[in-house]
């Protein structure tokens, strides 16, 4: 919990002496508590006051970030437990574990299809975070496998290994692609914990109960491991929620600094539908990193849609700039359909139109990211609206003809909007999906 | 040290919505659907009572459906194009516990069925399946406020759930569900606000608050479902707080909305998961009752639904 000014009040000296150049401590109490002035302003500010302050001033969930050049992520830094509160700030990793009991040529196909896991959905780039590499043979093996990694993926890596010979012969080929270390436990923690500092890596802590994990994580801030994450182990998904929502409020609600690190969770289900609900179920609920098995498109779009819905800012829809988009080989006669500059809108009404295959200018009009009915009800998408688009975008220059096809469900606009803009009205289908053939329909 | 344990406990309870009335309750169904009544945020087990799973409801419509996405139209083979056979394939194959019928029929772009032949289907329907029903009007204001009355009358004494009333359209349906004993679904906009007056405009006609389930409004995967799970969040806090016009339990309509989706035509799995996940973040964010179209979807979510209760 962040501290009040009042509570900062009572670190201050309290003598009012004005040499911060605020009237009262009150006063400076007050900025502080908003971070609009640094600590040091006050001369007189006791060494334990001012560590308290300090350590107040930390987010309260560690800011991490893993890999290394384009492709590194950050996760953690998060400060709320709905994101209606405010938002979800560092989307959840999505990594894929990958066994070196593989034959080389199915770990250089599956991290070739890995490589193709992109996809573009309302303006943003969805992509994967993480390959991780795991030791079911003997070390020998684990290397062979780990430079085949290193060779055929950018991602960033984790080390999954419970050979710490071997693991440390991993992190001396590897150090320079920051690995991630998997894992310290109560049996390894002192010799991981030291090969993590040595190369300033992060590091897993794995603990199945949090009160073992937050012991844990104490011993290796002391050994001077500073980049971890924290794991709860192999559980059933309901108490998995469970510690996931724990290990959140112990670090916001309690200032528990010794769990105010971000979370993984590691992801066994045979079946690709059981795994995807999974790591969905924890990204919605404060995982930093999942990892899954499955490789396949259709998976891995339904996760990272998943999470592009959840990590969206409430505040701010996704949003497009608003002006006339030609789409396909357009011409004069081409016709006009507008929209809002929600991106969700503008990009549905897009996919259709490009499917449709006739040539076709989208007017998006600025509604500051609400989309039709929203817009339409908070009168940014009305007659008057729509008209001062239809001027300034250009839409009478680009076409000679004055038609426009407005979404059906604002068919109650047609009257003003003619009457305002001059333009015919027409009005087209209340789904998107059905503007392919409300356009071959047209003429 | 140990470490404390954040334990959130609420003043508040969701309420209870019964479905289906047995013989011995005055219907004829062979079993009741009970849905909400916890005092926990979803899935907090340790935190409060969560009596009843989330359930899953199959959509059927009074017709053949006209625009069904062929994978649908796959999954349930020759049966979907006689209502009353595709009714017997969700129950009988694949063990629905509830049907949601959707009066689509009696629009008048599609069909425009008489409010006494959708009434007829009504019954003949109740004769055929014996699990409870959900009873969805067309969408079309005006039609369905002649449509409905019939519709709930022929379903009288079997404590069905009707939908939906809309804040410009709740009193026909209301005074239907009053007069015939069953209950009702209030939609709202995603906005939590008009959520709360409906329910309040509902209950001042009589109707206990007890039988009311608000359909939140969503959008699928990929398509809004971020608003409706925060405002099902945002809802749920303020019921467990102690706000009674909050405290109903929620349908989602998870199969008309992904089933809309360009993702969901692209391939069968990916219309599966695209409705699975839907589902399931639905149930992160409090729903109750989702009503689903692609049988593997809701064996999929019934799966994860057993998984998480397991105890």
């Amino acid at each position: 919990m962040a501290l009040s000014g009042l509570d900062i009040y009572k670190l201050l000296p309290k003598t009012n002496c004005r040499q911060c150049g605020l009237a009262t401590c009150l006063a400076f109490a007050m900025q502080l508590a908003k971070k609009t002035i640094p600590i040091e302003k006050c001369p007189f500010i006791s060494p334990e006051a001012k560590s308290t302050l300090e350590a107040q001033a930390l987010p309260l969930i560690k800011l991490i970030t893993l890999g290394t050049d384009k492709t590194k992520f950050e996760i953690g830094n998060e400060t709320v437990m709905f994101r209606h509160e405010e938002k979800f700030r560092n989307p959840t990793g999505v990594g894929f574990i990958i066994e070196d009991s593989l034959s080389d040529d199915e770990i250089k196909s599956r991290l070739g299809k890995i490589k193709q896991l992109k996809f573009e959905r309302v303006g943003q780039e969805l992509f994967v975070n993480l390959v991780a590499i795991k030791q079911n043979k003997d070390a020998g093996r684990y290397l062979e496998a780990l430079k085949i990694l290193l060779d055929n993926t950018d991602l960033p890596i984790m080390l999954m290994s419970e050979d710490l010979i071997a693991l440390k012969q991993a992190v001396s080929i590897s150090h320079a692609r920051k690995p991630l270390l998997y894992s310290a436990h109560q049996e390894n923690f002192a010799q991981i914990g030291t090969l993590a500092k040595e190369f300033q890596l992060p590091l897993v802590v794995t603990a199945q109960d949090i009160n073992q994990l937050s012991l844990l994580v104490k011993e290796l801030v002391n050994l001077g491991a500073k980049d971890l994450i924290l794991n709860t182990g192999t559980k059933p998904i309901a108490d998995k929620l469970w510690d996931l929502t724990q290990l959140r409020r112990q670090a916001l609600k309690k200032t528990n600094r010794a769990l105010g690190y971000p979370a993984i969770t590691i992801i066994d289900q045979a079946d690709y539908y059981d795994e995807a609900i999974e790591a969905a179920a924890y990204i919605a609920k404060y995982s930093g990193i999942v990892l899954i098995k499955g490789f396949s498109a259709w998976e891995a779009l339904a996760i990272l849609t998943l999470r592009q819905n959840i990590y969206t800012d409430p505040q701010k829809p996704l949003q497009i700039d608003p002006k006339l988009y030609p789409i396909g080989q357009v011409s004069r006669n081409s016709p006009v359909l507008v929209t809002t500059n929600f991106s969700l809108s503008y990009y549905t009404v897009l996919g259709e139109v490009e499917a449709s295959k006739i040539p076709a200018y989208i007017l998006s009009v600025d509604t500051q990211g609400m989309s039709v009915l929203t817009a339409w009800a908070a009168e940014k998408f009305n007659a008057e609206a729509i008209t001062k688009s239809l001027d300034n975008f250009g839409v009478k220059e680009a076409v000679e003809h004055k038609n426009l096809i407005i979404p059906g469900y604002v068919a109650m606009i047609s009257g003003d909007l003619e009457e305002q803009s001059g333009f015919k009205i027409i009005v087209g289908p209340k789904e998107a999906a059905g503007i392919p053939a409300f356009l071959k329909n047209l003429n | 040290m140990e470490t404390q344990i954040v334990l959130e406990k609420w003043p508040g309870v969701i309420s209870t919505v019964s479905i289906g009335a047995t013989k011995a309750e005055g219907g004829t169904r062979s079993n009741v659907v009970k849905i909400g009544g916890q005092t926990a945020m979803p899935l907090l087990f340790r935190e409060g009572v969560i009596p009843n799973k989330p359930k899953i409801a199959f959509e059927i419509w009074d017709i053949a459906p006209l625009d069904f996405d062929e994978e649908l139209l796959c999954a349930y083979g020759k049966a979907i194009r006689d209502p009353f056979a595709w009714a017997e394939v969700c129950v009988n194959d694949y063990k629905a516990e509830l049907l949601c019928l959707k009066m689509q029929g009696t629009h008048p772009d599609f069909g425009n069925k008489t409010p006494q032949d959708a009434a007829k289907f009504v019954s003949t329907l109740l004769h055929k399946v014996k699990v409870p029903l959900v009873i969805l009007g067309s969408g079309d204001d005006f039609k369905d406020n002649l449509v409905m009355p019939v519709c709930s009358e022929a379903a009288k004494g079997e404590r069905c759930l009707i939908g939906c009333a809309v804040q410009e359209n709740y009193k026909t349906l209301v005074a239907s569900v009053l007069a015939d004993g069953h209950n009702i679904i209030a939609e709202s906009p995603i906005d939590i606000n008009i959520a709360k007056q409906l329910n309040i405009l509902i209950s001042d006609m009589g109707l206990a608050l007890e039988r009311i389930a608000i359909n939140p409004t969503i959008g699928a995967l990929g398509y809004g479902l971020e608003y409706a799970y925060s405002i099902m969040e945002r809802a749920r806090l303020a019921a467990l707080s102690g706000d009674k016009t909050l405290a109903s339990p929620f349908i989602c309509f998870v199969g008309q909305e992904t089933w809309k989706t360009k993702e969901a035509k692209v391939s069968p799995q990916q219309g599966i998961i695209w409705e699975t996940l839907t589902a399931t973040s639905l149930i992160q964010s409090g729903a109750d009752l989702l009503v689903m179209r692609h049988p593997q979807a809701a064996r999929n979510v019934s799966k994860h639904i057993e998984a998480l209760f397991r105890e």
